[in-house]
Protein backbone atom coordinates (compact mmCIF):
# COMPACT_ATOMS: atom_id res chain seq x y z
CA UNK A 1 0.00 0.00 0.00
CA UNK A 2 2.32 2.25 0.45
CA UNK A 3 4.46 2.03 -2.54
CA UNK A 4 0.85 2.99 -4.23
CA UNK A 5 0.66 5.98 -2.21
CA UNK A 6 4.11 6.67 -2.37
CA UNK A 7 4.10 6.26 -6.41
CA UNK A 8 1.00 8.70 -6.22
CA UNK A 9 3.19 11.25 -4.73
CA UNK A 10 5.99 10.82 -7.00
CA UNK A 11 3.84 11.03 -10.33
CA UNK A 12 1.95 14.22 -8.37
CA UNK A 13 5.21 16.16 -7.30
CA UNK A 14 8.54 14.99 -8.43
CA UNK A 15 7.54 13.74 -11.92
CA UNK A 16 4.85 16.31 -12.57
CA UNK A 17 3.38 15.79 -16.38
CA UNK A 18 3.89 19.48 -16.80
CA UNK A 19 7.12 20.66 -14.95
CA UNK A 20 9.42 17.56 -15.32
CA UNK A 21 8.05 16.14 -19.23
CA UNK A 22 6.71 18.94 -20.48
CA UNK A 23 3.42 17.41 -21.36
CA UNK A 24 -0.39 18.78 -21.74
CA UNK A 25 1.58 21.91 -22.08
CA UNK A 26 -0.58 23.35 -24.69
CA UNK A 27 -4.34 22.79 -22.47
CA UNK A 28 -2.15 23.70 -19.71
CA UNK A 29 -1.39 27.54 -21.26
CA UNK A 30 -4.41 28.14 -23.38
CA UNK A 31 -7.13 26.80 -20.58
CA UNK A 32 -5.49 28.49 -17.66
CA UNK A 33 -6.77 32.19 -17.89
CA UNK A 34 -9.71 31.89 -15.40
CA UNK A 35 -10.07 29.04 -12.23
CA UNK A 36 -13.16 27.80 -12.85
CA UNK A 37 -12.31 26.18 -16.19
CA UNK A 38 -9.03 25.36 -15.35
CA UNK A 39 -10.84 23.39 -12.57
CA UNK A 40 -13.33 21.67 -14.92
CA UNK A 41 -10.33 20.57 -17.71
CA UNK A 42 -8.28 19.54 -14.55
CA UNK A 43 -10.67 16.63 -13.20
CA UNK A 44 -11.73 15.62 -16.35
CA UNK A 45 -7.93 15.01 -16.84
CA UNK A 46 -7.79 13.19 -13.78
CA UNK A 47 -10.56 11.08 -14.69
CA UNK A 48 -9.51 9.99 -18.23
CA UNK A 49 -5.89 9.58 -17.04
CA UNK A 50 -6.78 7.18 -14.29
CA UNK A 51 -9.10 5.08 -16.78
CA UNK A 52 -7.28 5.27 -19.85
CA UNK A 53 -3.98 3.71 -17.82
CA UNK A 54 -5.34 0.40 -16.99
CA UNK A 55 -6.86 0.29 -19.71
CA UNK A 56 -3.76 0.38 -21.90
CA UNK A 57 -1.66 -1.62 -19.29
CA UNK A 58 -4.58 -4.58 -20.25
CA UNK A 59 -4.59 -3.91 -24.03
CA UNK A 60 -0.31 -3.68 -24.24
CA UNK A 61 -0.57 -6.83 -21.94
CA UNK A 62 -2.68 -8.80 -23.33
CA UNK A 63 -2.89 -8.20 -27.12
CA UNK A 64 0.25 -6.21 -28.30
CA UNK A 65 3.35 -7.61 -25.96
CA UNK A 66 5.31 -10.13 -28.01
CA UNK A 67 3.78 -13.63 -27.32
CA UNK A 68 0.74 -11.72 -25.99
CA UNK A 69 -1.66 -13.63 -27.78
CA UNK A 70 -1.07 -16.90 -26.90
CA UNK A 71 -4.16 -16.89 -24.84
CA UNK A 72 -6.14 -17.36 -27.77
CA UNK A 73 -3.78 -20.59 -29.66
CA UNK A 74 -0.79 -21.63 -29.52
CA UNK A 75 0.17 -20.55 -33.05
CA UNK A 76 -0.21 -17.06 -31.94
CA UNK A 77 2.68 -17.29 -29.72
CA UNK A 78 4.87 -15.53 -31.69
CA UNK A 79 2.87 -12.86 -32.99
CA UNK A 80 4.78 -9.31 -31.61
CA UNK A 81 2.21 -6.44 -32.08
CA UNK A 82 4.20 -4.29 -30.32
CA UNK A 83 4.87 -1.45 -33.73
CA UNK A 84 0.58 -0.92 -33.69
CA UNK A 85 1.01 0.62 -29.75
CA UNK A 86 0.56 4.03 -31.10
CA UNK A 87 -2.36 3.33 -32.68
CA UNK A 88 -3.67 1.61 -30.81
CA UNK A 89 -3.10 3.60 -27.68
CA UNK A 90 -4.75 7.04 -29.39
CA UNK A 91 -7.91 5.05 -30.41
CA UNK A 92 -8.21 3.91 -27.07
CA UNK A 93 -8.09 6.98 -25.73
CA UNK A 94 -10.39 9.47 -28.34
CA UNK A 95 -12.49 6.65 -28.00
CA UNK A 96 -12.46 6.79 -24.54
CA UNK A 97 -12.95 10.02 -24.20
CA UNK A 98 -15.87 10.52 -26.97
CA UNK A 99 -17.74 7.69 -24.51
CA UNK A 100 -16.97 10.01 -21.42
CA UNK A 101 -18.25 12.62 -23.14
CA UNK A 102 -21.65 10.79 -23.87
CA UNK A 103 -22.38 9.53 -20.63
CA UNK A 104 -21.92 12.69 -18.83
CA UNK A 105 -24.32 14.42 -21.48
CA UNK A 106 -26.55 11.72 -20.77
CA UNK A 107 -26.76 11.55 -17.10
CA UNK A 108 -25.61 14.81 -16.02
CA UNK A 109 -25.92 17.91 -18.27
CA UNK A 110 -25.59 20.17 -16.08
CA UNK A 111 -21.89 19.06 -15.53
CA UNK A 112 -21.54 18.51 -19.54
CA UNK A 113 -22.60 22.09 -19.67
CA UNK A 114 -19.47 23.54 -17.77
CA UNK A 115 -16.98 21.16 -19.54
CA UNK A 116 -18.55 20.78 -22.68
CA UNK A 117 -15.98 22.42 -25.09
CA UNK A 118 -12.73 20.35 -22.75
CA UNK A 119 -13.62 17.28 -23.07
CA UNK A 120 -13.21 16.41 -26.80
CA UNK A 121 -10.20 18.72 -26.22
CA UNK A 122 -8.08 15.88 -23.91
CA UNK A 123 -7.88 13.70 -26.57
CA UNK A 124 -5.23 15.49 -27.94
CA UNK A 125 -3.66 16.30 -24.45
CA UNK A 126 -0.44 14.88 -24.88
CA UNK A 127 -0.33 14.23 -20.92
CA UNK A 128 -2.88 11.26 -21.72
CA UNK A 129 -0.77 9.47 -24.12
CA UNK A 130 2.53 10.48 -22.37
CA UNK A 131 0.78 8.31 -19.01
CA UNK A 132 0.21 5.80 -21.02
CA UNK A 133 3.52 5.59 -23.00
CA UNK A 134 5.50 5.93 -19.84
CA UNK A 135 3.59 3.26 -17.76
CA UNK A 136 4.80 1.03 -20.94
CA UNK A 137 8.50 2.19 -20.35
CA UNK A 138 8.58 2.24 -16.59
CA UNK A 139 7.21 -1.66 -16.55
CA UNK A 140 4.17 -0.72 -14.10
CA UNK A 141 2.15 -3.70 -13.10
CA UNK A 142 -2.11 -2.91 -13.15
CA UNK A 143 -2.12 -1.34 -9.39
CA UNK A 144 0.77 0.71 -10.46
CA UNK A 145 -0.34 1.49 -13.41
CA UNK A 146 -3.54 3.02 -11.92
CA UNK A 147 -1.55 4.72 -9.07
CA UNK A 148 0.82 6.49 -12.08
CA UNK A 149 -2.47 7.02 -14.32
CA UNK A 150 -4.43 9.25 -11.31
CA UNK A 151 -0.96 10.76 -9.68
CA UNK A 152 -0.57 12.38 -13.32
CA UNK A 153 -3.60 13.47 -13.51
CA UNK A 154 -3.59 14.98 -9.32
CA UNK A 155 -0.48 16.79 -10.58
CA UNK A 156 -1.55 18.07 -13.58
CA UNK A 157 -4.76 19.49 -11.97
CA UNK A 158 -2.82 21.01 -9.09
CA UNK A 159 -0.51 22.56 -11.75
CA UNK A 160 -3.03 24.30 -13.83
CA UNK A 161 -5.18 25.51 -11.07
CA UNK A 162 -2.19 27.28 -9.36
CA UNK A 163 -1.55 28.68 -12.48
CA UNK A 164 -4.44 29.62 -12.89
CA UNK A 165 -5.13 31.78 -10.00
CA UNK A 166 -1.70 33.39 -10.55
CA UNK A 167 -2.99 34.42 -14.08
CA UNK A 168 -5.84 35.97 -12.85
CA UNK A 169 -3.96 38.03 -10.35
CA UNK A 170 -1.89 38.95 -13.25
CA UNK A 171 -3.97 41.21 -15.06
CA UNK A 172 -3.68 43.73 -12.61
CA UNK A 173 -0.14 44.41 -13.29
CA UNK A 174 2.38 45.76 -15.60
CA UNK A 175 3.51 43.28 -18.01
CA UNK A 176 6.41 44.66 -20.73
CA UNK A 177 4.19 44.36 -24.31
CA UNK A 178 6.29 41.61 -25.50
CA UNK A 179 6.46 39.32 -22.30
CA UNK A 180 2.34 40.02 -21.95
CA UNK A 181 0.78 36.96 -22.75
CA UNK A 182 2.70 33.38 -23.25
CA UNK A 183 5.57 35.19 -22.80
CA UNK A 184 5.56 35.65 -19.13
CA UNK A 185 3.01 32.62 -18.83
CA UNK A 186 6.57 30.58 -19.47
CA UNK A 187 8.41 32.29 -17.07
CA UNK A 188 5.89 31.56 -14.50
CA UNK A 189 5.94 28.14 -15.22
CA UNK A 190 9.65 27.65 -14.83
CA UNK A 191 9.36 29.51 -11.57
CA UNK A 192 6.75 26.93 -10.48
CA UNK A 193 8.49 24.14 -11.54
CA UNK A 194 11.56 25.30 -9.33
CA UNK A 195 8.56 25.26 -6.51
CA UNK A 196 7.91 22.00 -7.34
CA UNK A 197 11.59 20.52 -7.24
CA UNK A 198 11.49 20.70 -3.59
CA UNK A 199 9.31 17.73 -3.36
CA UNK A 200 12.52 15.95 -4.60
CA UNK A 201 13.44 13.51 -2.33
CA UNK A 202 10.23 12.99 -0.02
CA UNK A 203 9.06 9.52 0.56
CA UNK A 204 6.20 7.95 2.45
CA UNK B 1 -5.95 29.48 -29.92
CA UNK B 2 -4.69 29.36 -33.12
CA UNK B 3 -5.55 31.46 -35.82
CA UNK B 4 -7.51 30.28 -38.19
CA UNK B 5 -7.49 32.70 -40.77
CA UNK B 6 -6.20 30.59 -43.57
CA UNK B 7 -9.59 28.72 -43.35
CA UNK B 8 -11.04 30.09 -46.56
CA UNK B 9 -9.63 28.47 -49.84
CA UNK B 10 -7.70 31.12 -51.70
CA UNK B 11 -8.96 31.21 -55.42
CA UNK B 12 -5.97 30.07 -57.44
CA UNK B 13 -4.91 31.04 -61.25
CA UNK B 14 -4.21 28.13 -63.09
CA UNK B 15 -0.70 28.99 -64.61
CA UNK B 16 0.64 29.92 -61.18
CA UNK B 17 4.25 29.36 -60.64
CA UNK B 18 5.46 26.87 -58.91
CA UNK B 19 7.16 29.70 -56.28
CA UNK B 20 4.93 32.95 -56.85
CA UNK B 21 4.92 35.39 -54.71
CA UNK B 22 1.51 33.76 -52.63
CA UNK B 23 3.24 30.41 -52.09
CA UNK B 24 6.26 32.01 -50.78
CA UNK B 25 4.72 34.02 -48.05
CA UNK B 26 2.64 30.62 -47.44
CA UNK B 27 6.30 29.54 -46.56
CA UNK B 28 7.95 32.20 -45.26
CA UNK B 29 5.74 33.38 -42.43
CA UNK B 30 5.64 30.86 -40.27
CA UNK B 31 9.07 31.13 -40.02
CA UNK B 32 8.80 34.39 -38.14
CA UNK B 33 5.86 36.64 -38.16
CA UNK B 34 3.38 33.55 -37.55
CA UNK B 35 5.72 31.07 -36.05
CA UNK B 36 3.60 28.30 -34.53
CA UNK B 37 5.43 28.43 -31.36
CA UNK B 38 6.11 31.72 -30.12
CA UNK B 39 2.91 33.27 -31.61
CA UNK B 40 0.28 30.42 -32.20
CA UNK B 41 1.04 29.22 -29.20
CA UNK B 42 0.85 25.58 -30.43
CA UNK B 43 3.21 22.22 -30.21
CA UNK B 44 5.34 23.52 -26.87
CA UNK B 45 4.04 19.69 -25.38
CA UNK B 46 5.68 16.79 -26.98
CA UNK B 47 8.89 18.49 -27.89
CA UNK B 48 10.69 20.57 -25.33
CA UNK B 49 11.57 17.55 -23.34
CA UNK B 50 13.89 16.42 -25.85
CA UNK B 51 16.13 19.84 -26.14
CA UNK B 52 18.65 19.09 -23.87
CA UNK B 53 21.00 17.97 -25.49
CA UNK B 54 21.32 19.59 -29.14
CA UNK B 55 21.83 16.08 -31.32
CA UNK B 56 18.27 14.70 -29.98
CA UNK B 57 16.66 18.06 -30.93
CA UNK B 58 17.94 17.75 -34.51
CA UNK B 59 16.36 13.93 -34.67
CA UNK B 60 13.32 14.97 -33.52
CA UNK B 61 12.65 18.09 -35.41
CA UNK B 62 13.69 16.47 -38.92
CA UNK B 63 10.81 13.64 -37.73
CA UNK B 64 8.40 16.54 -37.33
CA UNK B 65 9.10 18.31 -40.73
CA UNK B 66 8.83 14.71 -42.48
CA UNK B 67 5.75 13.57 -40.60
CA UNK B 68 4.22 17.30 -41.29
CA UNK B 69 4.77 17.34 -45.06
CA UNK B 70 3.37 13.61 -45.36
CA UNK B 71 0.25 14.06 -43.07
CA UNK B 72 -0.42 17.10 -44.58
CA UNK B 73 0.07 16.06 -48.16
CA UNK B 74 -1.91 12.85 -47.96
CA UNK B 75 -5.01 14.70 -46.09
CA UNK B 76 -4.79 17.27 -48.39
CA UNK B 77 -5.21 14.42 -51.20
CA UNK B 78 -7.67 13.17 -49.35
CA UNK B 79 -9.56 16.04 -47.72
CA UNK B 80 -12.89 15.71 -50.16
CA UNK B 81 -13.72 11.89 -49.09
CA UNK B 82 -13.40 12.58 -45.80
CA UNK B 83 -16.68 13.07 -43.51
CA UNK B 84 -16.88 16.02 -41.30
CA UNK B 85 -17.65 14.31 -38.12
CA UNK B 86 -14.70 11.70 -38.18
CA UNK B 87 -12.04 13.77 -39.57
CA UNK B 88 -10.29 13.93 -36.18
CA UNK B 89 -9.90 10.32 -36.15
CA UNK B 90 -9.19 9.96 -39.61
CA UNK B 91 -6.50 12.67 -39.00
CA UNK B 92 -5.13 10.79 -36.21
CA UNK B 93 -4.84 7.93 -38.13
CA UNK B 94 -2.81 9.36 -40.79
CA UNK B 95 -0.23 10.75 -37.95
CA UNK B 96 -0.01 8.10 -36.02
CA UNK B 97 0.48 5.43 -38.70
CA UNK B 98 3.53 8.01 -40.21
CA UNK B 99 4.86 8.13 -36.43
CA UNK B 100 5.08 4.64 -36.42
CA UNK B 101 6.91 4.18 -39.50
CA UNK B 102 9.61 7.08 -37.99
CA UNK B 103 10.04 5.46 -34.90
CA UNK B 104 9.96 2.02 -36.92
CA UNK B 105 12.64 3.14 -38.84
CA UNK B 106 14.77 5.08 -35.40
CA UNK B 107 14.42 1.99 -34.07
CA UNK B 108 16.11 0.03 -37.10
CA UNK B 109 18.62 2.27 -37.50
CA UNK B 110 19.90 4.46 -34.43
CA UNK B 111 18.54 2.53 -31.66
CA UNK B 112 20.76 4.41 -29.32
CA UNK B 113 18.73 7.58 -30.51
CA UNK B 114 15.54 5.99 -30.36
CA UNK B 115 16.54 5.08 -26.77
CA UNK B 116 17.08 8.95 -25.86
CA UNK B 117 13.80 10.05 -27.16
CA UNK B 118 11.91 7.30 -25.42
CA UNK B 119 8.35 8.49 -25.63
CA UNK B 120 8.66 11.25 -27.02
CA UNK B 121 8.70 9.92 -30.82
CA UNK B 122 5.34 8.69 -29.84
CA UNK B 123 4.15 11.85 -28.82
CA UNK B 124 4.54 13.68 -31.87
CA UNK B 125 1.05 12.42 -32.39
CA UNK B 126 -0.77 14.86 -30.07
CA UNK B 127 1.65 17.57 -31.15
CA UNK B 128 -0.88 20.55 -31.88
CA UNK B 129 1.01 22.02 -34.74
CA UNK B 130 0.28 19.09 -37.15
CA UNK B 131 -3.17 18.57 -35.90
CA UNK B 132 -3.91 22.24 -36.06
CA UNK B 133 -2.29 23.23 -39.82
CA UNK B 134 -3.97 19.96 -41.19
CA UNK B 135 -7.38 20.96 -39.25
CA UNK B 136 -6.74 24.92 -40.78
CA UNK B 137 -5.18 24.46 -43.60
CA UNK B 138 -4.93 20.67 -45.15
CA UNK B 139 -8.42 20.03 -44.70
CA UNK B 140 -9.27 23.11 -47.31
CA UNK B 141 -6.19 23.88 -49.74
CA UNK B 142 -4.45 21.88 -52.66
CA UNK B 143 -1.86 19.35 -52.06
CA UNK B 144 1.05 21.77 -53.19
CA UNK B 145 0.31 24.68 -51.35
CA UNK B 146 -0.47 22.29 -48.05
CA UNK B 147 3.04 21.04 -48.39
CA UNK B 148 4.48 24.35 -48.61
CA UNK B 149 2.21 25.48 -45.27
CA UNK B 150 3.95 22.60 -43.68
CA UNK B 151 6.81 22.99 -44.58
CA UNK B 152 7.07 26.36 -43.30
CA UNK B 153 5.53 25.40 -40.10
CA UNK B 154 7.48 22.67 -39.30
CA UNK B 155 11.03 24.54 -40.12
CA UNK B 156 9.50 27.46 -38.03
CA UNK B 157 8.76 24.55 -35.02
CA UNK B 158 12.01 23.50 -35.61
CA UNK B 159 14.72 26.63 -35.46
CA UNK B 160 12.87 27.15 -32.33
CA UNK B 161 13.23 24.21 -30.24
CA UNK B 162 16.90 24.16 -31.93
CA UNK B 163 17.50 27.74 -30.52
CA UNK B 164 15.95 26.39 -27.18
CA UNK B 165 18.63 23.19 -27.00
CA UNK B 166 21.74 25.43 -28.10
CA UNK B 167 21.33 27.51 -25.23
CA UNK B 168 20.38 24.42 -22.56
CA UNK B 169 23.15 22.56 -24.16
CA UNK B 170 25.75 25.48 -23.82
CA UNK B 171 24.44 26.74 -20.54
CA UNK B 172 23.73 23.18 -19.00
CA UNK B 173 26.64 21.31 -20.11
CA UNK B 174 29.13 23.50 -21.43
CA UNK B 175 29.15 21.95 -25.09
CA UNK B 176 27.80 21.88 -28.48
CA UNK B 177 26.71 18.85 -29.99
CA UNK B 178 28.63 16.91 -27.44
CA UNK B 179 31.65 19.31 -28.16
CA UNK B 180 33.26 21.13 -25.25
CA UNK B 181 33.69 24.35 -26.80
CA UNK B 182 34.61 26.29 -23.61
CA UNK B 183 37.69 23.72 -22.94
CA UNK B 184 38.71 24.66 -26.88
CA UNK B 185 38.16 28.30 -26.15
CA UNK B 186 40.57 27.83 -22.73
CA UNK B 187 37.76 28.25 -20.45
CA UNK B 188 37.61 24.95 -18.84
CA UNK B 189 36.59 26.45 -15.56
CA UNK B 190 33.22 27.69 -17.17
CA UNK B 191 30.09 27.41 -14.58
CA UNK B 192 27.72 25.47 -15.67
CA UNK B 193 24.37 25.44 -14.48
CA UNK B 194 22.21 22.48 -13.63
CA UNK B 195 19.06 24.54 -13.69
CA UNK B 196 19.49 24.39 -17.48
CA UNK B 197 19.48 20.94 -17.85
CA UNK B 198 16.39 20.77 -16.36
CA UNK B 199 12.60 21.62 -17.31
CA UNK B 200 12.36 24.72 -15.53
CA UNK B 201 15.66 25.79 -18.07
CA UNK B 202 13.64 25.23 -20.60
CA UNK B 203 10.81 27.27 -19.54
CA UNK B 204 12.73 30.23 -19.04
CA UNK B 205 14.86 30.53 -22.45
CA UNK B 206 11.72 29.33 -24.69
CA UNK B 207 9.74 32.85 -22.34
CA UNK B 208 13.30 34.76 -22.83
CA UNK B 209 13.01 33.58 -26.70
CA UNK B 210 9.40 34.93 -26.95
CA UNK B 211 9.86 38.24 -25.32
CA UNK B 212 12.76 38.76 -27.90
CA UNK B 213 11.16 37.81 -30.56
CA UNK B 214 7.72 39.38 -30.24
CA UNK B 215 9.14 42.69 -28.66
CA UNK B 216 11.19 42.73 -32.59
CA UNK B 217 7.94 41.52 -34.18
CA UNK B 218 5.69 44.15 -32.56
CA UNK B 219 3.04 41.44 -32.04
CA UNK B 220 1.58 41.87 -28.69
CA UNK B 221 -1.15 39.62 -26.83
CA UNK B 222 -4.43 40.68 -25.11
Amino acid sequence: MNEIINLIIKSAFMDNMVFAYFLGMCSFLAVSKKVSTANGLGLAVIFVLTCTAPLNWLIQQNILNEGALSWIGPQFATVDLTFLQLLMFIAVIASFVQLVEMIIEKFSPALYGSLGIFLPLIAVNCSILGGSLFMVQRDFNLQEATAFGFGSGLGFYLAIIALAAIREKLKYSHVPDGLKGLGITMLLTGLMGLAFKTFIGMTL
Amino acid sequence: MSEVKEKEVIKIKKSESLLSKRRRNILIDPLDDNNPVTIQVLGICSALAVTIKLEPTIVMSLSVVFVMIFSSLLTSLVRDYIPTRVRIIVQLAIIASLVTLVSEFLKAFNYEMFKVLGAFVGLIITNCIILGRLEAYAMGNKPYDSVLDALGSSVGYAWIILAVAFFRELLGSGSVLGYKVFEMIGWPSFPTNGLFVDSIGAFIILGLIIWVQRSRNGYVEN
